[in-house]
Parts: structure tokens; sequence; C-alpha cells
């Protein structure tokens, strides 16, 4: 199969991932010093969350009484599935051999896939408060699917495919439609997601200390050491690898093409890098601004994002441009 | 939206650094300027606590030296305990230290948690922290100011 | 639980009780074998059917006037062979769960009886022999659903279901007869041949009363409060027989009255289809994401499931309605996939749960937990069925929904404001459902499997015998093979779709290769090489965990984090009711739930209150809006009627005298 001596291909997705799994940390780092920053404070500096993951790699292994291999084993399964969405979305280049392996449709349920490993190993700790982050997580994780699939629907129909070749390489010969209203509908919509799934304001408070308030931190209050280490960096990865899909689905210039050169891959390095580092930056300087929202009002929100996502899918069919 | 202009006038807001102390506890892992800590009120009037509270603010800023205070003990390094030790928090205080992943610290702050303080010789008193757990770091004062605090902080992150 | 048969205590002498165990094991296996082995003749014929043998067997004097047909296609072996398949795994759980649960002799011999009444649905080919073979197959199962009948509940399921069923079966009948009198012949191939000479006022007409009958047995809106009911009560693996073969039933009838017979349909049939399937779909999901009951929240998943399927089926008909012929193909394929990875997953569902009630005697996920320790081999099983029913990657229901959601996506829509909005919204209603699924799911492998029991009973419990878990392993493996090697059902499927002409037969339909592809329409899916690559990405994982392993201490095991406390009650781990509490508030107005409160006061003073008692019930709303008004209004005109009746015999001749007067006046 020609995907397998694809060799520029192969070393374009690999360096996608290794960037990722690196570079995670440091978006969160940036997205932590913007908010000091803003709040007049020093903050850690953007190499803090590296610096805690060796530490917590180097702790000890602690196994709750009472849990199973799910508890064990879903860190893995997290950090696996964003391991595996970051080889297949084009952010450096846009030949990835698992393109046509995944579309956006396998994208989305991979990533509740991760979602899921999580709330099973939330319940499984057997506390009141593992169950309770996992109900809450699962409820918005069911009410953000419309939405998600809704958009994706929406960003499918310029380029007459779900896959993200086809997406990507759809909009970059055609920029004028960004501007088309489905285009800012479906952005808008896929921004609520990406703040619901990845566990931000207003839908989450990533730093709070009160359980009470938690959703995402509640699941993982039993984790300890290396396996804490991997379920924050996964948390940290997800973060990273929505933004750049936004980043190249809205903006995709700077993005290799199917068999790049060297210099190609270096600049959709530096392209996607940038894109990533804008983005985080907005979305840190846009939690300044708001407070947390109370839970039962996520679903409001959800499903106002809903009814964004099928007004895009509907003006994208009526203002169609001819291809 | 007048908030931007307001950010933009107030600026910087937090101290400048001191110079680190002298003395050092090796940082629990080795690597140096990370330090989750869990805090335990043992048994204080929370007097201790709005100086913490004070130190992790924007003036003082302890983040900026790596070291942060976490909700659960299985995220932590080490505890951060205040007051002294009280009947009912005695068993609790045990607990929590136990379900702390080893390599750990304990910093003491206060004079209640370092010698019993005011509350040494109360009826519902067990002793102070140290008493009842082996303590690393101790931080007297009542209360100590957060530059204190700080200080003792960077004695164990080693930044 | 069954009670025993007979009520006086008696303690057998040890080798009287020996020798009725060997008898009641003997009973068992052959039970079980005969219905293990009609399977296997169904997933031969029906195979063989599917590959261009047909089979003919005409039996003129087993009915008067017209005798018995049967005529098998493709279509239905289709169906015969997904029935035998499910029948091949229940027959082989049945026997250890018959020994287990102390079977009574009347079910044992049902059972096999009950499969063969479901193969024979398929291959009836005339409308008296499919209506015999549906009464037999309703009636068998009926008998089945009662097995355990000294309970009260199982009783009045029984009841509702008796007559939501004779209901369907009257409609089907009125259709039927009807259609068999317009098209000119009692053979199936005859209508065929005739069909154009059908009017439309009798197309309609058929249309809708086969929407009625056949849509109630497969469990739509809003004809599908019987399964909630029976399928809970019924013992476990006529539940598996039941979810994931006889619903099936309802959607062949479908399949084969209103789009092979009948021929292409006005766009209007294709939207109620597709209408009244989300609508399935999106009450069943929710109804299972707040059901507390494992097997009510398997029975409202069924729901769900042929709610999807009918969505698939009616998007077919609708895009070839207007002549998208390549992504109607696509839509029928997603049907037939979904229709088997159902039948696969609610399998091993039930079984697992049936194991799980003969180990613990309990239903009610709030009192269940703690069974992975005790039961692994069961856990593993009930968790691959989750995991194809919430239809994530590398779960047996995730190929058939991709690609529903690619018909979805690429249906034409230049100049269509029909298609322009149906879409999107069923991509909505899909995508909900799907979200509501996980949920479902997640709710029933980790509540009623992980963590810790919630009660003795749970703590109690053990790991099935060999034969129940053999059963399942088959449920299982059918799963993963769906899960990562669709291939292999892909000349079945493209067999099928050349039968069906009318919803996109004539095209090729898509290639399930090692990728998935679709023809003249950029996309395109490989779950194998997904699953192959999730592995290497979670054993990447693990190695990016094991980084700094050297340095770290000894690794130990500590009691729960309890916030300080000395330890946590089995009571304060989240309940199925507390972890779908936030769903049902945010769906509160369709779920519309009862609550009563209750307070009682001291007897002394009525300022100090004793006790509180809280109390919710999750009832179907369309039960209590829909059916008790309709059932209120009959059993008032049915009172009026009875005047009628007085109890005098004589007048009861006169009645039974101009009874058969006006009969030979209008034959005549």
């Amino acid at each position: 199969m020609s995907a397998a001596t694809d060799l520029p291909g192969l070393t374009a997705t690999a360096l996608q991932v290794v960037a990722v799994v690196a570079g995670a940390p440091f978006v969160v780092g940036g997205m932590r010093q913007v908010r000091a920053r803003l709040e007049g404070r020093a903050g850690g500096g953007v190499g803090q969350p590296w610096r805690d993951l060796r530490k917590q790699l180097r702790k000890q292994q602690i196994t709750p009484a009472g849990t199973t291999v799910v508890f064990g084993f879903a860190p893995a399964v997290v950090a696996g599935t964003t391991l595996l969405i970051a080889a297949i979305l084009p952010l450096i280049a846009l030949g990835s051999p698992l393109d046509s392996a995944a579309d956006l449709f396998g994208v989305v349920g991979l990533l509740f896939l991760g979602t899921v490993a999580l709330t099973l190993a939330g319940l499984d700790t057997g506390t009141a408060f593992g169950g309770m982050g996992s109900s809450r997580e699962i409820t918005i994780a069911a009410l953000v699917e419309p939405t998600i699939l809704l958009a994706v629907f929406a960003l499918s129909v310029p380029g007459h495919s779900a896959n993200l070749a086809a997406i990507v390489s759809a909009t970059a010969d055609h920029p004028g439609q960004l501007v088309s209203p489905g285009s800012l509908l479906a952005f808008v919509a896929l921004a609520i997601v990406i703040i619901a799934e990845t566990g931000r304001l207003p839908v989450d408070n990533p730093s709070t200390h009160l359980e009470l308030t938690m959703i995402h931190e509640a699941m993982i209050l039993e984790y300890a050491g290396p396996k804490l280490a991997l379920v924050e960096w996964a948390s940290g990865m997800r973060l990273t690898v929505l933004l750049g899909l936004v980043a190249n689905l809205f903006l995709p210039w700077g993005v290799a093409g199917a068999h790049p050169s060297v210099l190609a891959v270096l600049i959709g390095l530096v392209a996607i890098s940038a894109k990533v580092a804008v983005l985080a930056g907005v979305l840190a300087t846009g939690e300044v601004f708001i407070a947390k929202l109370r839970y039962f009002r996520i679903p409001e929100l959800l499903a106002g994002s809903f009814l964004l996502a099928l007004l895009a899918v509907t003006a994208s069919y009526f203002f169609a441009t001819p291809t | 939206m007048s908030w931007i202009g307001k950010i933009g006038r107030v600026g910087r807001i937090v101290e400048p650094a001191s110079d680190p102390p002298e003395e050092r506890v090796a940082p629990p892992t080795g690597v140096c300027g990370s330090l989750q800590l869990r805090h335990v009120d043992a048994g204080s009037c929370n007097g201790c606590e709005l100086e913490i509270t004070g130190a992790f603010s924007s003036v003082y800023d302890a983040e900026r030296f790596g070291a942060r205070v976490v909700a659960s003990p299985r995220h932590a390094d080490g505890l951060i305990a205040t007051g002294v030790v009280t009947r009912n928090m005695h068993q609790p205080l045990l607990n929590t230290l136990k379900a702390v992943p080893e390599p750990r610290v304990v910093i003491a702050v206060g004079d209640c948690a370092c010698n019993g303080g005011v509350f040494a010789q109360g009826y519902g008193v067990v002793g102070s922290v140290a008493d009842v757990i082996p303590v690393d770091v101790q931080v007297p004062g009542c209360p100590p100011t957060p530059q204190q605090i700080i200080t003792a902080l960077r004695t164990v992150t080693g930044r | 639980m069954t009670t025993a048969l007979d009520d006086s205590p008696t303690v057998p002498a040890p080798d009287q009780g020996l020798t009725a165990a060997r008898q009641a094991r003997g009973q068992a296996v052959l039970s079980g074998g005969v219905t293990a082995a009609l399977g296997v003749v169904g997933v031969a014929f029906g195979l063989s059917a599917v590959f261009g043998q047909s089979w003919h067997l005409r039996i003129g004097w087993l009915l008067p006037l017209v005798g018995v047909v049967f005529d098998l296609g493709p279509l239905g072996g289709f169906f015969v062979a997904a029935t035998g398949g499910v029948s091949i795994a229940v027959g082989i759980y049945a026997v250890g769960y018959a020994q287990r649960e102390h079977w009574a002799a009347f079910t044992l011999v049902m059972l096999p009886l009950f499969v063969a009444a479901m193969l024979l649905v398929p291959a009836a080919g005339s409308v008296t022999t499919f209506l015999l073979a549906w009464e037999l197959m309703a009636g068998a199962s009926l008998v089945l659903v009662l097995s355990e009948h000294r309970r009260e509940a199982v009783r009045s399921a029984g009841v509702f279901y008796a007559v939501m069923t004779q209901l369907g079966f009257v409609a089907i009948l009125l259709a039927l007869v009807v259609l068999s009198a317009a098209g000119g012949g009692d053979a199936f191939a005859t209508i065929s041949a005739h069909s154009g000479a059908v009017s439309a006022g009798t197309r309609t007409a058929v249309f809708l009363l086969t929407l009625m009958g056949f849509g109630s047995k497969a469990g739509l809106l809003p004809l599908h409060a019987w399964l909630p009911r029976a399928h809970p009560e019924a013992p476990s693996p006529v539940s598996a027989l039941m979810s994931a073969a006889m619903v099936n039933m309802g959607i062949y009838g479908l399949i084969r009255i209103d789009q092979q017979i009948l021929g292409p349909g006005p766009n209007w049939w294709g939207l109620t289809l597709m209408v009244f399937g989300a609508l399935s779909a999106v009450f069943g999901v929710l109804q299972a994401s707040v059901a507390t009951d494992l097997k009510r929240l398997l029975a409202y998943s069924t729901t769900e499931n042929m709610g999807l399927i009918t969505l698939a089926l009616g998007a077919a008909a609708l895009l070839s309605s207007y002549g998208a012929h390549q992504v109607a193909a696509m839509a029928m394929t997603a049907a037939l996939l979904l229709i088997l990875s159902h039948a696969a997953f609610k399998t091993l569902a039930f079984l697992a749960a049936g194991s799980v009630l003969a180990s613990t005697g309990l239903r009610d996920l709030d009192k269940l937990g703690g069974l992975a320790r005790r039961m692994p081999g069961t856990t593993v099983m009930f968790g691959i069925a989750a995991l194809g029913a919430s239809g994530l990657p590398l779960g047996a229901g995730f190929v058939g929904e991709w690609l529903l959601l690619q018909s979805l996506i690429h249906s034409p829509h230049n100049n269509n404001t029909l298609l322009a909005l149906m879409m999107p919204l069923s991509v909505g209603a899909v995508a909900l459902t799907t979200g509501l699924g996980i949920a479902a799911m997640v709710k029933a492998f980790g509540v009623g499997f992980l963590a810790r029991p919630r009660s003795a009973a749970a703590e109690a419990a053990a790991e099935a015998p060999v034969s129940m878990l053999a059963g399942m392993t088959l449920g299982a493996a059918a799963c993963a093979v769906f899960a990562v090697a669709p291939v292999a059902l892909s000349p079945v499927l493209r067999q099928v779709l050349a039968a069906l002409p009318t919803v996109g037969g004539n095209e090729a339909g898509p290639a399930l290769g090692g990728y998935l592809r679709l023809p003249g329409i950029p996309g395109s899916m490989s779950p194998g090489l997904i699953a192959a690559a999730l592995v290497i990405a979670v054993l990447v994982a693990l190695g990016l965990g094991r980084w700094g392993w050297r340095r770290r201490p000894v690794a130990a095991a500590a009691a729960l984090w309890a916030c300080g406390a000395d330890s946590l009650s089995s009571k304060m781990q989240y309940t199925a009711t507390s972890f779908a509490e936030p769903l049902q508030r945010v769906f509160d107005n369709v779920l519309q739930p009862e609550t009563d409160v209750e307070v009682t006061h001291f007897a002394e003073s009525q300022y100090l209150v004793e006790k509180v008692t809280y109390r919710t019930t999750l009832a179907d709303p369309v039960e209590r809006r829909l059916y008790t008004p309709v059932v209120r209004a009959v059993t008032t005109w049915a009172q009026w009627v009875r005047r009628a009746h007085p109890g005098s015999v004589h007048l009861y001749l006169a009645y039974g005298a101009l009874g058969l007067l006006v009969v030979l006046v209008i034959s005549r």
C-alpha cells in the first residue's frame, strides 16, 4: 500500500504526535501565564506544567482498595485515544496514513471513547465525588454530541466529505467561504463544544478546589503519581489537539501538502505552533472575563450551541458556493 | 469591557521576589520548582489560613516559585498543616498524611502547629503537629507573614 | 426468581435429589440443544437463500383452501440467518440457565417452538402462512413471558403484552387482507407481480396499517409500551430472543410489504418512517438513560435501536424517491448492518444481565455493583455489549452508525427544502441518541459492575456456569467481528441489497473491504486499522507513563481517600438514580416524573416530624398520556354496550341468528 512507503507523510505524522506530546504542557503553561499576567501576578512560568509532570512521574504509584483494571488502565486509554487523534488530524501535513482510516466522525468517536474511559474510572473508585464527577461529565458529553456532529456536518458540506484532509484542502482552495454565515456559525458552535469537552470556563473551572464545583477534577481525585501525570498530560494533549483542529479547519494556511518536503514540514510545524499559541492565548484571555456557569445552566448553553450548529448546516445549504 | 482598561492601568501588582533562602530541604522527588500541597486545618483559628491565602494571592504570588495548593492529598507532595491538633482532627490528620504518595513533606505553619501556641494546655488538644506526624519545615509566628511562609516554601521547592 | 412448584416443604432423599438434578440437566441440555440445532439450521438455510438458492415449499393439506406456502429469498434468508445466529447463542446459554433457575417443563418445551416459529415468519410465502407463523410466534412468546406467572408483575406484563400483540396482529391482518384482495391472490409472488394495479388509496391504507402493526412489534413509538413491560419479566434467554430476533420481524414486515412488494412509495412514506424512527430512537434512549432496572434499560435500548433502523429505512426510501439511489443504497446497507449488530450486542447484553440475575437475584442497578471481582467473565461480556450499544469506535454498532451518518450528510440538497431540513434534524436526532446511549451504557456498566457491591446479594455473587459463558462468548465473538472486520458481512449485504431494487438495490452500495469506501462519494473508514492503531497508541501511552520509573518508591495499595474519615461505606457510592439525575432534570418535561412526598408526624405533637418518605416514579409518559385515555374510553364504551348483555339465553340466540342472517345476505 502506498501509505506505507509514503515516507514524508509518515514523518510528518510522527512529528505531529511528538510535537503534541512535547508541546501540550507548554500550551497549558502558556494559558496559565496569560491568566496570571492579566491578574497582575508573575505566574509560575511556561515550563511549570512540565516540572509538575516530571515530578509526578517520580512519585509513588498508589492503587486504591476496591478498584479494578478499569481504574488502572483508564489513563492509558485516554492518552492513547488522544495520541491517535493527534496522528489522524492534519496538523502539520495533509498526508497522514490514517487519514482514510478515520474521518471527522471517527475522531469524534475516539474523543468520546477517552471520555467514557475516564468516566468509568471515576465510577470505579466507589467514592461519592468520583460518581458525581462521572455523572456530570457524561451528561455534558451526551448533550454536546448533537452540536459536535452537526458542526461536522456543516464543515463537510463545502468539501463534500467528512475526511479531514478533504475539508482542510477545500477550505484552503476557497478561502472566501470562510466568511460565509455557515462557516462563522460552525466556528462559534465548535468553540463552545471545545470549551465544554476540555473543561474550561464557563463550563468547568480547571483550578477549583471545591469538590462540589468540579466536573473533570472530581473523577481524578484518586489518581496519584504516574497515572495522575498521564491523566493531566492527556488533558493537556486533548486541549492542544482540539485547538489545532479548529485552527486548521478555519485557518488552514501553512499546512503542508500530502507529500511535503522538509522545508514544508518545518513551515507546517511553525505555523501550527503559532496558531495554537494564539488560540490558547485568546481562550485564556476570555476566561479572565467569565465566571463559571451554574451546572444546570450548562444544558442551556449547549442547547444554544446546538441551534447555532443547526443554523450553520442550513446556512451552508442555502448559501452554498457552486463548485 | 472597562476591565481591559483597568487591567492595563493596574499592571503588575506582585511584590518583587526576594533572594532565595540559604538553608534548604531537598525537594521531595529531586525536581526543583514543583511543590503541590494539601492544606489541613487541624484545629486553627484561621489566622494562619488567611496568611496562607495571602501568600498565594496576586500580591505575594507563591505560585511563581512552583508551589500550588491542591484539593486531593493524592495529588500532593505533602501537607501544609495549620493549627494545634485537636482530638477530633487527630485521626483525620493521620489519614490525610497516609493518603499522600511518597516521597512527601510536612510543613507546619504557625505557632500552634509548631509548639501548641496559645492553645497548648487546652482540654481538647492532643498536641502540636510535630507531636502527631513528622514535620520537615516549621514556620513560627502568630500568624506568620506571607513573606515568611513563602520563604519556608522556597526552602523546599529550591526556586 | 422462580418459587417452588409445590408449597409444602419437603426434603428429598439424597439420591432422589441427585436423580432429579440429573433429570433436570438432561431436560435442559435437550431443550437448549434443540434450540441451538434449530439455530444452526436457520443459519444454513438463511445463508444459502441469501446466496441465490431459493427455497419453495407448498403443503396443500395443512390449511384448507389455500395451503401453506414457504418461499425463502435473499431478504427472508437474511432475517432467518440472523434469528438462527441469535438462537445458537441463546440455546447454549439456556442449558446452564434453565438448571440454575429451575425452569418448568413447559418453558423448556416452548423455547425451541418459539425459535421454530420465528424462523418460519421470514420464510412465509403467502399471506395466510405469514399470519399463521406470526400468531404462532406471538403465542409462543406470550407463553414464555408468562413462565414465572406466580409473580404479580409477570401476570400484568403478560396481559399488557397479549393485548398489544393482538391489536398489532389485527392491524397486520387488515393490511394483508386488503393487499391480497387488491393484488389478486394469496401468495406474495402473485401480489408482487400485480403490485402496479393496486390503487393509491389502498397503498396508503396498507402502509399505515402495516406501520401500526409492524411498528408495534418492532417497538416503535407510540405503540412501544409493551417492550419495557414484557422484556424484563420474561426469563433472560427469552428476553434475548425477543429483543434480538423477534423485534426484527417487525422490521422485516416493513421492508417486505412496504418496500419490496408495494414497491417505491411516495416520498411521504420515507418521511413518516424517518419521523417515527427518530422519535422512537430519542425517546427510547432517554428512558433507557434514566432507567434503574437493568433489563428495562436494555428493553428501552431496543426501542432506540429499532428507531435508528427505521430512520435508516426511511432515509433510504426518501432518498430513493428523490432519485439519489447511490446514497439510498448506503442508507439501506446501514439499516441492514444495524440490524445485525443490534442482534449481536443485544443478545450478549441480555444474556449477561440474565447471568447477573441468576447469580444475585437482582435486576435493580441501585443494589448491584462490585461484580467485576466476583463475576469477571460476565463483566467482560457486558462490557463488550455496552461498548457495542454505545456506538463508539471498537464497538459493534459503530460501522452501521457511521454509514447512516454518511448517507444523511451526502444527501442531495439542491433546490430540495424537504431534504435540506430533514437531514440536519435527523443527524441531530442520531447524535442525541448516540450521546444519551453512551450515558445509559456507562451507567449500566459502571454502576452495575464496577466499584463495590451495594447490597448483600451483590456481595454473594458467583460466576456463571460454563454453558452460560459459552453462549455469551459466541455473542461476544459476533460483536468483535462486526466491530473490526465488517468485511466478513460484505457479500451477504450485497446480495440482500440487490433484492431491494426500490431502495437503491440497483446500485453497488458501499464497499466493505479492509477500508469501507463509499462509491462515487469521497469518504472512507477502516475500523480494523483504527483498532490496531488504538492498541499501538495505548501501548505508547503506557510507555510514556513508565518514564522515570527507576526513581519511584515501591508501589502501594491504600484505602480510598474519604476526606479524612476512616472509611467509606458502600452506601456512599453513586447509584444509578443519582447518576442519571442531571439528565432527568434536563429532560424533565419529556419524562414527567411523579414525585410523592409523605410527611408523618408524631401522634403526640403535629409539630414534630417522625418520618418523611420521598418517592419518584418514572412511568412511561406515552403510556400515561396516550394509552390511559384510550383504555378509559374503551372501558366506558364497553360498559355502555354491556346493557345489551342482560344474561338472557333467548336474547343471545336471537343475536346469533340475526348475525348469521346478515352474513348470508352480504355474502350473496
